[in-house]
C-alpha cells in the first residue's frame, strides 16, 4: 500500500499541491523584500507588534468571510456591521456607563443577531447575500451615524482598551524579555509539532501518506522556527498582545471547525453543489443561516477590537474593511464559485494584505500607489488560480 | 472515392491517463459514422480534438479535412470549415428566442444592426428542414427537450455544416422525439451532408449508420461496415461476448416493507396542476419494483416528493415503512425512516463534482464517521475504499475528483453514497442513462445484490427492456398517475405501451 499510485514523490507533491505552498512563499518573500526595503524596521519588534495589532480585526473577520463565500455566498456588509458595533459599545459604556463585561458579550450577541436577520433573507428567501447585505452594508452605516450623532465617542475605560492595546502580563516577573512570550511561543510549537506528528502517524495507520517525509520535516522545522523567532522579537518589546492570543485561538477553532466536523464539511457541500447537498439530507438553509450569523458575531468582535484601539468610536469607523476581508479570502485561494477555500489560506491572505500595507507605508509609498498595488496583488492571485486549475485540467 | 476527413495516429494524454492512444478515424462523404465505446473509451475527447476543443498542438497526429491537413486553434476554426459539433447538453440560452439562438454569434447584421425580418426568414426556413413547428420568437426554454435539440440542429444547418457530430443525441429524448431525429439523419444524408454520431442505442446506430467505428481503452478496435450486428459491437465494445445483458436472478421476496398510499403532488408553480395523482403501490423485501412511463408521466416527480418532499407541493398520501406511518417531509426524516433516492440527473444533484470520490461518498452519512461531529479522516478514507472496491469504482483512489471519472464510475459513487446509509428502500431514477453497456450490467448486478441483501428496490426507467430484464413487477405511470400493473411472467414492451396509450385515451375522454 505504500507504493499506491497515490504516494507521491517531491516534484509532482509540489506541483499538486503548488497553491497552498504557494502563497506561504508568497507572504514570505514578501515579507523578506520589505525587510530589505525597509532596512530592516519590518520585523524591529514594536512593528512586529503594531503588525498585529492593526490587522487582528481584517483576520478576525475573515475567518467568518471564508465560510461565507465557501458555502456560496459574500457578505459585504462586514464593515458597516463593524462600524455600527463598535458605535454600539461606545454608547453603552460612555454613555450608559454600563460595565465592559456586560458590553461585550451584549455587543457580540447584536451582532449575532445581525448576522441572523440577514441570513435569514439568503438562507430562507433565497434572495440573493450580494443584495442583501449590500443593503445590509448602506442600513448599518447609517445607524452607525445615527447612533454616534455624527461624532466621535469616547474615551473607554482601560480595560475595555486592553481587548486591543492590552499585552498578557508577564508570569514569572522578568519584563524583559518577557518570559511568558517565550514560554507560550515555545508550547505552541510543541502542540503544533506534536498534532502534526499524530496526524501522520495516523494516516500511516490507514496506509495514506500523502506527504513526503523531508516536506513534513522541512514544514514543521520552519513552523517551529518561525513560531520561536516572532514569540522571541515580541518578548523582547511587550509580550504577547492580548488581541494575539484572541486570533490564534479563533484561527485554531474555525480550523478545526471547518477541517474535521460534520457542519465544516456540510458547509464545504453546500458550496460545491448546493442542490446535491440538499439531496443528501443536508439542511443547507439552516446552515446559510448560521453561518451568515457566525459572521455577524466575528465582525461584531471585529468592531470591538477595532474601536478598543482607537480608544473611541467614529461613524467612519469600517469603512471599506469589507474589501480589504474579501480580497484577504480570495488571495488566500478560496473559489469565488464556493466549495473551496482554507482558514489557512484566509489568515495567511490577510496577512499579505497587511505586510504589504505595512510595509508600503513604512517606505512612504502613496495610498495611491497602495490601492493600485494591492488591486493588482489580488488580481494576480485568483489568475495565478485559475492558471493552475486549467493546467490541471 | 476520398475520405471527407480523416484523423491518423491521435494521442491525448491528461495527467497520469493516456486518454487516446494512436486512434485512427476515416469518414467518407456523404455517410453516417457512428462512434461506439463505453464509457472513458475516448469517443468524447475524440470529438474535442476534432473540432478544436483541445487546439492544436495538444495532441499528436494529424487530422484532414477535405484532403487539407487542419490545426484548430479553437471550435470557431472547425465551425468555420463546416465541421458543427452538437454536445449532449445542448447549449442553449434558455431565455432567448428560437431565432436569437440559431443566429447567436453569427448573427444577421450589417455595421452591427440585426436586420430582423431577416433573421425570421432564415430561422423559418431552417425551422422547416428540421421539421420543427414553432415561431422563431418563442423563448427555447418554453419547448421541450426534444425540440430544442431541433433548434441546436436547426442551428447547425444555419452555418453551412459539412460534418455534423452529434454526441448522444437521443439519450434524453422520448421514443417518437429519437425517432423523427434518426428521420432527420437520414434526410441529412439524402442531402449529401456527412455526420458522426455517438450513441449508446445500438438498435438506433443499426437503423441509420452506414459504418460503426468502436472504441475501447483509448484505442481503435475495428470500423465495420453494414450490415451491423448488435452482438458484434457488444463484444468488440467490452472485449468480450456477452452471454446476456442481464445478470441472472432468483427473487426471494419477503414482508412488506414500504407502502406509498394515495399519494398526490401538485406543481410548484401552476398550483392548478396536479403532477401526480392518487398513487398508491408497495415494495417488499427483496423485491424490484419497475415504474414505466414516458418522460414528463410524473415518475420522477412522484419520487422526490416521496423521499423528502423534495419536488413540488404534496397535497395528500402516507408512507409506511414495515406497517408504521413515518414523516418524510424533510430529506433528513426520510433517510432516517430508511429510504434512498439515487437521482436521474448525477451531475446536477447527485455529486459534488469538484469534491473527491470520498468526500462524495460519506455526504450522507457523515455521522457514521465522526463522534461527537468530529471527522475521523482515517475511517471515512476506509469506508471510501471499501465502497470503491465493493463497487469497482475504477480509479486509483478515493482522492480522485469525481469530475473526471466515466458516466458509469459517477454512478456507482452516487450508489456507494446511498448504500452508506444502509437504507430499506433505494429508488434508482434512470440508474443506467448515458451509461455504456458494459457498466449497465454492473449497476444491473449491483441492483440485483442489494435485492438479494433483501432491500427493497424501486426502478424508474424510460429503457422499457431494461424494466423487463430487471423487474418483478412493473407499475405503468401516465400523466400524473398509475394505470397498470404488470407482474414478471405478463409484462412486455407492447403491453407497457398499450397501457401508455390507454391510458391516455381514457384521461383525454374525461377531461373531454
Amino acid at each position: 500500500m505504500a507504493a499506491s499510485p497515490e504516494a507521491p514523490g517531491l516534484g509532482s507533491y509540489f506541483r499538486n499541491n503548488l497553491r497552498e505552498y504557494g502563497i506561504l512563499v508568497a507572504l514570505v518573500v514578501i515579507m523578506g523584500y520589505f525587510q530589505f526595503a525597509t532596512g530592516g524596521v519590518l520585523m524591529r519588534p514594536v512593528n512586529l507588534t503594531n503588525l498585529f495589532l492593526q490587522n487582528s480585526y481584517i483576520i478576525i473577520m475573515a475567518l467568518g468571510m471564508l465560510m461565507v463565500i465557501v458555502s456560496g455566498h459574500i457578505d459585504l456588509s462586514v464593515g458597516s456591521v463593524a462600524g455600527f458595533v463598535g458605535g454600539l459599545a461606545a454608547v453603552m459604556l460612555v454613555h450608559w456607563n454600563w460595565p465592559v463585561a456586560v458590553v461585550i458579550p451584549a455587543c457580540l450577541i447584536a451582532g449575532f443577531m445581525i448576522g441572523a436577520a440577514q441570513g435569514y433573507w439568503i438562507a430562507y428567501w433565497k434572495i440573493p447575500s450580494f443584495i442583501v447585505t449590500l443593503a445590509g452594508m448602506l442600513v448599518f452605516r447609517g445607524l452607525a451615524l445615527w447612533l454616534l450623532e455624527g461624532a466621535s465617542v469616547g474615551p473607554f475605560p482601560r480595560s475595555f482598551q486592553a481587548l486591543s492595546t492590552g499585552f498578557v502580563p508577564d508570569l514569572f516577573g522578568v519584563g524583559k524579555p518577557n518570559v511568558t512570550a517565550l514560554v507560550l511561543g515555545g508550547l505552541t510549537a510543541l502542540a503544533l509539532v506534536y498534532l502534526s506528528v499524530r496526524a501522520r502517524r495516523r494516516q500511516m495507520k490507514y496506509g495514506i501518506e500523502d506527504e513526503p517525509f523531508v516536506i513534513f520535516a522541512v514544514k514543521n522545522a520552519l513552523i517551529v522556527f518561525a513560531l520561536l523567532f516572532i514569540s522571541w522579537l515580541l518578548a523582547t518589546y511587550r509580550g504577547l498582545p492580548n488581541v494575539l492570543i484572541t486570533m490564534a485561538v479563533l484561527i485554531s477553532a474555525y480550523t478545526f471547525l471547518t477541517q474535521s466536523t460534520t457542519l465544516g464539511r456540510r458547509i464545504y457541500a453546500i458550496g460545491g453543489n448546493e442542490k446535491a447537498a440538499k439531496l443528501s439530507g443536508i439542511n443547507t438553509e439552516r446552515l446559510t443561516f448560521l453561518t451568515f450569523a457566525n459572521m455577524g458575531m466575528l465582525a461584531a468582535l471585529a468592531g470591538l477590537v477595532f474601536a478598543a484601539r482607537l480608544n473611541t468610536a467614529t461613524p467612519k469607523a469600517g469603512v471599506g474593511f469589507e474589501l480589504d476581508v474579501i480580497a484577504a479570502v480570495f488571495i488566500g485561494g478560496a473559489s469565488m464559485a464556493g466549495g473551496a477555500g482554507k482558514i489557512v489560506g484566509a489568515v495567511i491572505g490577510a496577512f499579505i494584505m497587511g505586510v504589504m500595507n505595512n510595509g508600503m507605508s513604512i517606505l512612504g509609498i502613496g495610498i495611491d500607489y497602495q490601492q493600485v498595488i494591492k488591486g493588482l496583488v489580488l488580481l494576480a492571485a485568483v489568475i495565478f488560480d485559475v492558471y493552475n486549475k486549467n493546467r490541471q485540467g | 472515392m476520398t475520405a471527407i476527413m480523416e484523423m491518423r495516429g491521435i494521442t491525448k494524454t491528461f495527467p497520469g491517463v493516456k486518454a487516446l492512444d494512436d486512434v485512427n478515424l476515416t469518414v467518407m462523404p456523404g455517410e453516417i459514422h457512428a462512434i461506439c465505446g463505453e464509457n472513458g473509451a475516448g469517443k468524447s475527447t475524440l470529438m474535442k480534438v476534432l473540432s478544436g476543443v483541445y487546439p492544436h498542438g495538444s495532441y499528436e497526429g494529424e487530422i484532414l479535412f477535405e484532403g487539407q491537413p487542419m490545426a484548430f486553434r479553437g471550435i470557431q476554426d472547425s465551425e468555420d470549415k463546416g465541421i458543427i459539433i452538437i454536445h449532449q447538453e445542448l447549449a442553449l440560452v434558455p431565455l432567448l428566442s428560437i431565432a436569437e439562438n440559431i443566429f447567436l454569434g453569427n448573427e444577421v447584421a450589417s455595421g452591427g444592426r440585426i436586420d430582423w425580418p431577416e433573421t425570421y426568414k432564415r430561422t423559418t426556413d431552417v425551422l422547416a428542414k428540421v421539421g420543427l413547428r414553432e415561431a422563431p420568437n418563442v423563448a427555447v426554454g418554453k419547448l421541450g427537450v426534444g425540440k430544442q435539440q431541433l433548434v441546436e440542429i436547426a442551428k447547425a444547418l444555419s452555418k453551412r455544416v459539412k460534418l455534423l457530430i452529434l454526441d448522444e443525441p437521443t439519450a434524453s429524448l422520448q421514443e417518437n422525439d429519437s425517432q423523427t431525429l434518426l428521420d432527420l439523419m437520414l434526410e441529412f444524408k439524402a442531402q449529401g451532408i456527412t455526420s458522426i454520431i455517438i450513441s449508446h442505442k445500438l438498435n438506433e446506430i443499426r437503423r441509420v449508420a452506414d459504418r460503426v467505428t468502436v472504441l475501447r481503452d483509448g484505442h481503435t478496435v475495428s470500423t465495420m461496415d453494414a450490415p451491423i450486428s448488435e452482438e458484434r459491437i457488444i463484444r468488440e465494445m467490452v472485449g468480450r461476448d456477452m452471454d446476456s445483458r442481464f445478470p441472472e436472478r432468483s427473487p426471494q421476496i419477503g414482508e412488506v416493507l414500504m407502502e406509498v398510499e394515495g399519494w398526490s403532488v401538485r406543481h410548484p408553480e401552476h398550483a392548478e396542476r396536479m403532477v401526480v395523482r392518487d398513487v398508491s403501490f408497495h415494495v417488499r423485501a427483496g423485491e424490484i419494483v419497475g415504474i414505466a412511463g414516458l418522460m414528463g408521466a410524473g415518475r420522477t416527480e412522484l419520487a422526490m416528493s416521496v423521499f423528502g418532499q423534495s419536488y413540488g407541493i404534496k397535497t395528500g398520501g402516507t408512507v409506511k415503512m414495515r406497517g408504521t406511518a413515518v414523516d418524510t417531509s424533510s430529506v433528513r426524516r426520510a433517510v432516517t425512516a430508511g429510504l434512498a433516492y439515487v437521482t436521474e440527473d448525477r451531475k446536477g444533484l447527485g455529486l459534488i463534482l469538484d469534491d473527491p470520490i470520498m468526500r462524495n461518498t460519506t455526504l450522507s452519512a457523515l455521522q457514521k464517521v465522526s463522534t461527537n461531529s468530529v471527522l475521523d479522516s482515517g475511517k471515512e478514507r476506509q469506508v471510501a475504499e471499501d465502497y470503491r472496491r465493493a463497487l469497482a469504482i475504477r480509479t486509483p483512489g478515493v482522492f480522485q475528483k469525481v469530475m473526471n471519472l466515466s458516466g458509469g464510475n459517477q454512478q456507482k459513487v452516487v450508489l456507494a453514497k446511498w448504500l452508506f446509509t444502509d437504507p430499506q428502500v433505494l429508488i434508482l431514477d434512470e440508474p443506467t442513462r448515458g451509461i455504456d453497456v458494459g457498466a449497465k450490467f454492473e449497476i444491473y448486478t449491483i441492483i440485483n445484490e442489494l435485492a438479494a441483501q433483501g432491500r427493497g428496490v424501486v426502478v424508474i426507467s424510460s429503457e422499457m427492456p431494461e424494466l423487463l430484464g430487471l423487474c418483478d413487477r412493473i407499475h405503468v405511470m401516465n400523466e400524473g398517475a398509475f394505470v397498470g400493473e404488470l407482474g414478471r411472467g405478463e409484462a412486455s414492451q407492447e403491453r407497457i405501451m398499450s397501457m401508455i396509450v390507454k391510458g391516455k385515451e381514457e384521461h383525454h375522454g374525461r377531461v373531454a
